[in-house]
C-alpha cells in the first residue's frame, strides 16, 4: 500500500497497539488534536484516553513515567512534540533509562519518538538532529529511518524491543516521500544497514535525510560515469559495522554524510571504524559531509547555507573519486 | 532555623496492637544498628562508597514503609531509607552484598549501596541524581492502574532534592492523573552543608501540595506512630483514587552528609535540641512505659541486632569482587536473555 513516511509510522504504532494491550502512548496534544503533525489522528477514537494519554508540558515526567510504566510490564511510546524538547527529559533518558539494564538487569521496553531535522524553517529550537547525543549516552538504541517502509518496520521492531529506543523521525520526510509499504505485520530488525543503491566506485554511508541527498547526488554523478553505492545505516545503535566495511572494501572510497552538525557527529565514529578496520582497502581519505557547527538558523538563506544538500555531497563525492 | 513540630496530637485516639508496636521498634533498631555497623566498617577502612548515616530518620523510613501492603504496593527508597528496606523484608545478606558490590550482588558490581532493585520484594532503589526517580515511581503506579490493579508507589526526597525540577513535573503529572503516589519529603534541615533557608523560601514544603491540587501535611518525623498513621491516611487516599499526597517529615540529620563530612557547619545546640527527640530512644521508652516491653529486652534486641549486622557485613566483605567480565555485559537487555 502506498503510504507516506508519517502514515507508515502511524500504521506501525496502530498495529502494535491492536496486537499488544501493554502498548500505550503518552505525549502532548496527541489525543483529541491528533498530535502537532496529526500523526496520531484517530488514535484517541480507537484506543481511548487510557491508552492515548495527553500529558502536561513536562518532558521529564513523560519520559520518566514511561520508564516507570515499562518497569511495570507496559510498553510505552512517548512522543516529543518536537524532538528538540527531548533536552528537557535528557536526564531521564541518560541517567535512568540508559543505565537500567546494566544496573538492574531489568528490561525498559519503551520508545521515545518525535520529529527531528531541519530544512523546514523550524528555527534553532525546532530543527535539531540530536541523535548522536544518545549514541554517546550508552544503553539507548538510536533509530533514524529514511523511507516509509523502513519507518514502519523499524518502529515495529522498536516497540517490541526490550530496551529504550529513541526514534528520530525526519519531519521533512513526513509527507515528502511515499512508497509501497508492506501491509500487516512488518519488522525491520534494528542493527541492519541497507545498501539502497549498489555501486562500484565510492560508498556513501549515511542515514535519515542524508540518504535522499546521497541518492540525488548518485543520480547526477551517474551521468558522468561515477557509480555511487549508497549505504543507509538505518540505526546508529546498534551499528551494522559489517555492511559498511563490506561496502568500503568493495569500492575503496567512502564519504560519510548526515544532516546533524559535523563535530562530534556519528560520522566521526563511522570514519574511525573504517580507518581502523578497512584501512588497507582505502584509495582515498574518508570525507565527512554534515551541517556547519552551529544551531540551525531560521531564515531560508542561512538554513540552506549551513545544512548539507545533494550538491555539497555530490562535490565531496567527486573530490574523493578524483583523489 | 529549626522548624516547629506540628500535628503531634493525631495519634492520641489511635491505638496499635502491641505486636505491631514491637515490630516498629525492632525495625527502627535494625536501621540504627545498620548505621553503627557501617560506621564500624568505615572506620576499619573497609567500606566501599559513601556511608550515608540515616541517624534520626528511623521513624520516617520505618513508619512510612510500614503503611504499605508489601505484596501490592511498591517502594522507591532513597539514600537514608535503610529502615524501609527492612520493613519490605529485605534480608541482611542480600542487602550487604548489594551494598558492598561483592560477587552475587543483584547489580553485578555495576553499582552499590541501596541502589539495587529487587522486583520480587517490590523495592526499586534510587539513582544518585536526586529527584530522578519520582516520575519513574509515578509511572510505575500508573501502569498498574492501566491494568486495573491498585499499586501505591511510595518514594522519598530530601529538603534539598525537593528543589530539583523533575520533582515538580512528577508531582504535577501525578496530581493531574490522580496517580496513587505518596511522596515523603524528608526535611532534615540540611542538604549536604546547605541549610534549609538556602534551599527553599516557603514555610512548609507540604504547602506546595496546594499548588498541585493534592493533599499535603507536615509532621514530626521522630514519632513513628504519627508517621505510620499519616502515611496510612495517604495510602488510603491514594487507593481510593483521590490522588497523591506530600508528607513532609521534620527531622534532623544527626551526622554529616556522609562519614567523610565532619558537619562542623551544624550548630551544636541544634544537634543537642534534636537529640532529645531521638526517635528510637523515645519510642523504646514509650513502649517500656506502656508495658509493651522492658529495658532489658530492648537492650538485648539492640545487641543481637548489631551482632547480626556485623556478621552479615563480615560475610559480605569476605566475598570476592564480581568478575571483571561483568563490566562488559548487560548494557542492553538482549544480552541478558541470550
Ligand atoms: C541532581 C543532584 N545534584 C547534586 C547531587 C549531589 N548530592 C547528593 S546528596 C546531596 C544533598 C541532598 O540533600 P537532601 O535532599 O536534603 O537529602 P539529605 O541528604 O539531607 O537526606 C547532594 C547535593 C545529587 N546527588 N543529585
Ligand atoms: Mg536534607
Amino acid at each position: 500500500m502506498i503510504m507516506t513516511y508519517l502514515e507508515a509510522i502511524a500504521d506501525a504504532m496502530r498495529q502494535e497497539m491492536r496486537r499488544d494491550p501493554s502498548v500505550f502512548m503518552i505525549g502532548e496534544d496527541i489525543g483529541t488534536y491528533g498530535g502537532a503533525f496529526k500523526l496520531t489522528k484517530g488514535f484517541l477514537d480507537e484506543f481511548g484516553p487510557g491508552r492515548i494519554m495527553d500529558a502536561p508540558i513536562s518532558e521529564a515526567a513523560i519520559i520518566g513515567a514511561a520508564i516507570g510504566a515499562s518497569l511495570n510490564g507496559m510498553r510505552p511510546i512517548a512522543e516529543m512534540q518536537f524532538i528538540d524538547f527531548i533536552t528537557n527529559g535528557f536526564n531521564q533518558l541518560v541517567t535512568v533509562a540508559g543505565t537500567t539494564a546494566y544496573r538492574w538487569g531489568l528490561p525498559v521496553p519503551m520508545v521515545v519518538r518525535g520529529p527531528s531535522g531541519g530544512g523546514v524553517g523550524g528555527n534553532p529550537f525546532h530543527s535539531r538532529d540530536p541523535e548522536n547525543w544518545f549514541v554517546h549516552a550508552t544503553g539507548l538504541k538510536v533509530v533514524c529511518p529514511a523511507f516509509p517502509a523502513d519507518a514502519k518496520g523499524l518502529m515495529t521492531a522498536s516497540i517490541r524491543d526490550n530496551n529504550p529506543v529513541i526514534f528520530f523521525e525526519h519531519k521533512g520526510l513526513y509527507r515528502k516521500i511515499k512508497e509501497d509499504v508492506p501491509e500487516g505485520e512488518y519488522v525491520v530488525p534494528l542493527g541492519q544497514a541497507n545498501v539502497v543503491r549498489p555501486g562500484k566506485h565510492v560508498s556513501v554511508i549515511c542515514y535519515g535525510s542524508a540518504v535522499h541527498m546521497a541518492l540525488a547526488a548518485a543520480d547526477t554523478l551517474s551521468a558522468d560515469g561515477v557509480d555511487v553505492e549508497v549505504v543507509d545505516i538505518r540505526t546508529l545503535v546498534p551499528f551494522d559495522e559489517e555492511t559498511v566495511l563490506a561496502s568500503v572494501r568493495k569500492t575503496g572510497r567512502a564519504v560519510v554524510a548526515h544532516e546533524a552538525v559535523l563535530t562530534g557527529g556519528f560520522g566521526g565514529e563511522i570514519v574511525a571504524r573504517i580507518t581502523e578496520k578497512a584501512f588497507r582497502y582505502l584509495d582515498a581519505p574518508v570525507v565527512r559531509v554534515a551541517a556547519f557547527d552551529s544551531p540551525t538558523p531560521f531564515a531560508p538563506t542561512l538554513e540552506a547555507a549551513v545544512l548539507p544538500n545533494a550538491e555539497k555531497l555530490g562535490q565531496a563525492i567527486r573530490n574523493v573519486v578524483a583523489f | 532555623m529549626t522548624k516547629q513540630r506540628r500535628n503531634d496530637k493525631a495519634t492520641q485516639t489511635w491505638s496499635l496492637p502491641a505486636a505491631e508496636r514491637l515490630e516498629l521498634l525492632r525495625m527502627m533498631i535494625m536501621a540504627r544498628e545498620f548505621d553503627a555497623a557501617m560506621l564500624r566498617l568505615y572506620r576499619q577502612g573497609k567500606a566501599f562508597g559513601g556511608v550515608y548515616s540515616q541517624l534520626g530518620n528511623e521513624a520516617v523510613s520505618v513508619g512510612t514503609a510500614y503503611a504499605l501492603d508489601r505484596t501490592a504496593d511498591v517502594l522507591f527508597p532513597m539514600h537514608r531509607n535503610i529502615g524501609a528496606h527492612f520493613v519490605f523484608g529485605q534480608d541482611l545478606d542480600t542487602l550487604m552484598v548489594n551494598h558492598l558490590a561483592r560477587a552475587g550482588s543483584q547489580m553485578r558490581g555495576t553499582d552499590g549501596t541501596g541502589h539495587y532493585a529487587d522486583p520480587a520484594k517490590r523495592i526499586y532503589g534510587n539513582v544518585s541524581h536526586l529527584g530522578a526517580m519520582i516520575p519513574v515511581a509515578a509511572g510505575f503506579a500508573l501502569a498498574s492502574r492501566m491494568r486495573g490493579e491498585t499499586c501505591v508507589a511510595l518514594t522519598y526526597i530530601g529538603d534539598g532534592g525537593a528543589q530539583v525540577g523533575e520533582v515538580h513535573e512528577a508531582l504535577n503529572f501525578a496530581a493531574v492523573q490522580r496517580i496513587p503516589l505518596v511522596l515523603v519529603i524528608e526535611n532534615n534541615q540540611y542538604a549536604y552543608s546547605t541549610p534549609s533557608h538556602l534551599e527553599f523560601a516557603c514555610e512548609k514544603l507540604s504547602d506546595r501540595a496546594i499548588g498541585y491540587g493534592m493533599a499535603g501535611v507536615t509532621i514530626d518525623g521522630t514519632d513513628v506512630e504519627l508517621v505510620l498513621k499519616t502515611t496510612q491516611d495517604a495510602v488510603a487516599r491514594a487507593r481510593r483514587g483521590d490522588g497523591p499526597t506530600i508528607i513532609e517529615t521534620l527531622t534532623m540529620r544527626m551526622r554529616g552528609h556522609a562519614e567523610h563530612d565532619d558537619f562542623s557547619y551544624v550548630p551544636k545546640e541544634q544537634l543537642e535540641e534534636w537529640a532529645k527527640k531521638d526517635p528510637v530512644e523515645r519510642y523504646a521508652e514509650r513502649l517500656i512505659t506502656d508495658g509493651v516491653t522492658t529495658a532489658e529486652s530492648v537492650a538485648a534486641l539492640r545487641a543481637t541486632t548489631l551482632a547480626d549486622m556485623i556478621a552479615a557485613i563480615d560475610r559480605a566483605v569476605e566475598l570476592p569482587w564480581p568478575d571483571a567480565s561483568e563490566g562488559f555485559r548487560n548494557v542492553f537487555i538482549d544480552e541478558v536473555s541470550a
